[in-house]
């Protein structure tokens, strides 16, 4: 182990598509054990940089470095090896896959050997998907997509989850089974970075805010110092 | 046409079908999964004819050259796969069609230089040579039977493989949701390199077995590559399923066609017309559905 406790340090980090430069000299610090929500209205990059951490999109300079360890050039999946899960905005559900395979296609010891999450324990936590186990992937609701995806994030026994837009377009009661999840997920000491669109609820679950603007952090700092703030949310996430 | 003659066209039919299956499987599925149009497959096919001639005549033993011949076929499929495929998972399908035409281009001069332009045949082995006794003068060849059992064991097994294997859930995750195989600790370009791989020993695996009632010529390669296209258009591009359907109704087609007398206006429809019918065929079911019998659509 590394001296610092840093998970993921982000510094001067600079994406593009194409042209069009999405993030900008954007730094970033996540402990070991901390979850962090990132927040931003729409557009403003912070899907984009969930990708750029799991390795789905390259970064143009700039430097992620896990456990102190520099992450250029690596692939997804040997990030994915290395501890970090990812749920996706729209859940990326194998939809021609059962809900047993999605989850036990990920499946797997972490880094360090620990299985604390089981496929038992996945749907002790979620008993929905165990009622829905030999379904299609096709055939879920988007409540069950997100537990399905959560779930199979968790069978990875990661160290970091990223979690994108945890709640979105889900029915009040829905989300609310998510974060009480999350909030395990929290308790259980795993990191988490999580966007949302409801920041009271993940002012409630997260140790740090993170606020975007346009592909910059314009606020990185305490939850309750943001929400104390309302000209803050109405500048920064339009509320 | 009697009986016994429909009998035996039918399982000459079912029989070309299922090696059709074999050939056209490959396709699908290197299409299907990594979304790769390998018009080269038809190559892999000729090379395992060639292979099974010059091999099984070294080992003279059929056995040990079809074992050998399959070992050969993936080690090429590995290596192609490595040198250019790869590279393909991202570009257009006129990138790939240009890389693979260049493949064909290569493998026929490798051909020409290696093997020469002969046309060759290769004997049918001891153990499945002779034929079943149908009637008093009729009688159905052992090897054919037996060339139609392993297309359909091949064919369960990439069933059993795909459906109920890990590696199978690899592949069709991939399939479904690329970037979210790899999110999940997949390493998915090993999966790529693994099915191509596949995909050409059943090609060259069916040219090999195909050797011995067919001959073994230079430009097989691209009769093959049409049939299979046509299979694979009528079955659904990526159905396995569909290419299954698609090879038994292009297989029975193409072998009636070649004996029935259809005559309509004192013109002989069929058999003059036989190579025609599979086309023919392909453009009646793409007219009702375009995305072929189990083809997902867009
Ligand atoms: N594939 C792409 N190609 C080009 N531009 C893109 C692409 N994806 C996103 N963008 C642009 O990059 C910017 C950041 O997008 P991103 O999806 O990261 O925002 P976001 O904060 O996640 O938004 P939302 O809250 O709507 O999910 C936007 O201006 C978007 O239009
Ligand atoms: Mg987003």
């Amino acid at each position: 182990m590394p001296v610092s406790d840093s998970l993921l340090t982000i510094s001067g980090l600079n994406v593009h598509y194409g042209l069009s430069h999405v993030l900008h000299e954007l730094s970033l610090d996540i402990k070991c054990g901390e979850t962090v929500a990132l927040m931003g209205r729409n557009g403003m990059g912070k899907t984009t940089l969930l990708k750029t951490l799991v390795g789905l999109l390259p970064s143009t300079s700039g430097l992620i470095k896990h456990l102190g360890q520099d992450t250029r050039g690596l692939p997804t999946h040997t990030l994915a090896r290395r501890g970090i899960a990812y749920v996706p905005e729209g859940r990326g559900i194998f939809k021609n896959l059962s809900v047993k395979e999605n989850l036990l296609l990920a499946a797997r010891p972490g880094v360090r050997g620990q299985k604390d999450w089981s496929f038992g324990r996945v749907l002790d936590s979620f008993p929905r998907l165990n009622e829905r186990l030999n379904h299609g992937g096709q055939q879920l609701s988007g409540g069950e997509q997100q537990m399905l995806s959560i779930g199979r994030a968790l069978l990875t026994n990661p160290d970091l989850l990223i979690l994108d837009e945890a709640t979105e377009g889900l029915a009040p009661l829905i989300a609310q089974d998510i974060w009480r999840i999350i909030d395990v997920i929290r308790q259980s000491g795993i990191s988490s970075v999580l966007v949302d669109k409801n920041f009271k609820a993940l002012a409630k679950l997260s140790d740090r805010s993170v606020v975007m603007v346009k592909g910059k952090i314009v606020f990185d700092g305490s939850p309750n110092h943001l929400i104390e703030n309302p000209l803050n949310l109405t500048k920064w996430l339009g509320v | 046409m009697d009986a016994i003659t429909f009998f035996i066209q039918a399982m000459n039919g079912i029989q070309y079908g299922l090696l059709l299956f074999l050939v056209a499987t490959g396709l699908t599925l290197i299409f299907g999964i990594m979304g790769v149009i390998n018009i080269a497959h038809g190559s892999f096919y000729m090379v395992g004819a060639y292979l099974a001639w010059s091999l099984m005549g070294w080992f003279g033993n059929f056995w040990v050259g079809l074992f050998a011949g399959v070992l050969v076929a993936l080690f090429l499929g590995l290596a192609l796969e490595w040198l250019f495929i790869r590279f393909l998972y991202d570009r257009d399908h006129l990138q790939q069609v240009l890389v693979t035409y260049g493949l064909i281009l290569i493998f026929s001069e490798l051909r020409s230089i290696l093997w020469g332009d002969d046309v060759h045949s290769v004997p049918i082995p001891e153990l499945l040579s002779g034929s079943i006794q149908l009637t008093e003068n009729l009688a159905y060849p052992i090897y054919r039977l037996w060339l139609s059992g392993v297309c359909i064991v091949i064919a369960i097994l990439m069933y059993v493989g795909i459906q109920h294997t890990r590696l199978g859930m690899m592949i069709r995750a991939g399939e479904s949701d690329r970037d979210m195989t790899k999110a999940l600790g997949i390493n998915i370009g090993l999966v790529y390199r693994f099915v191509f791989a596949l995909g050409v020993s059943l090609a060259a695996f069916s040219g090999m077995i195909s050797a011995p009632i067919a001959s073994v010529f230079p430009g097989m390669g691209n009769q093959v590559l049409i049939v299979s296209f046509v299979v694979v258009v009528i079955g659904g591009l990526g159905s396995i399923k569909g290419a299954m359907v698609a090879a038994l109704m292009v297989g029975l087609i193409d072998t009636f066609g070649k004996v029935l007398n259809v005559n309509i206006l004192g013109i002989n429809i069929l058999p003059e017309m036989a190579g025609m019918s599979i086309f023919a065929l392909m453009a009646i079911i793409l007219m009702f559905r375009p995305q072929g019998i189990f083809g997902k659509g867009h």
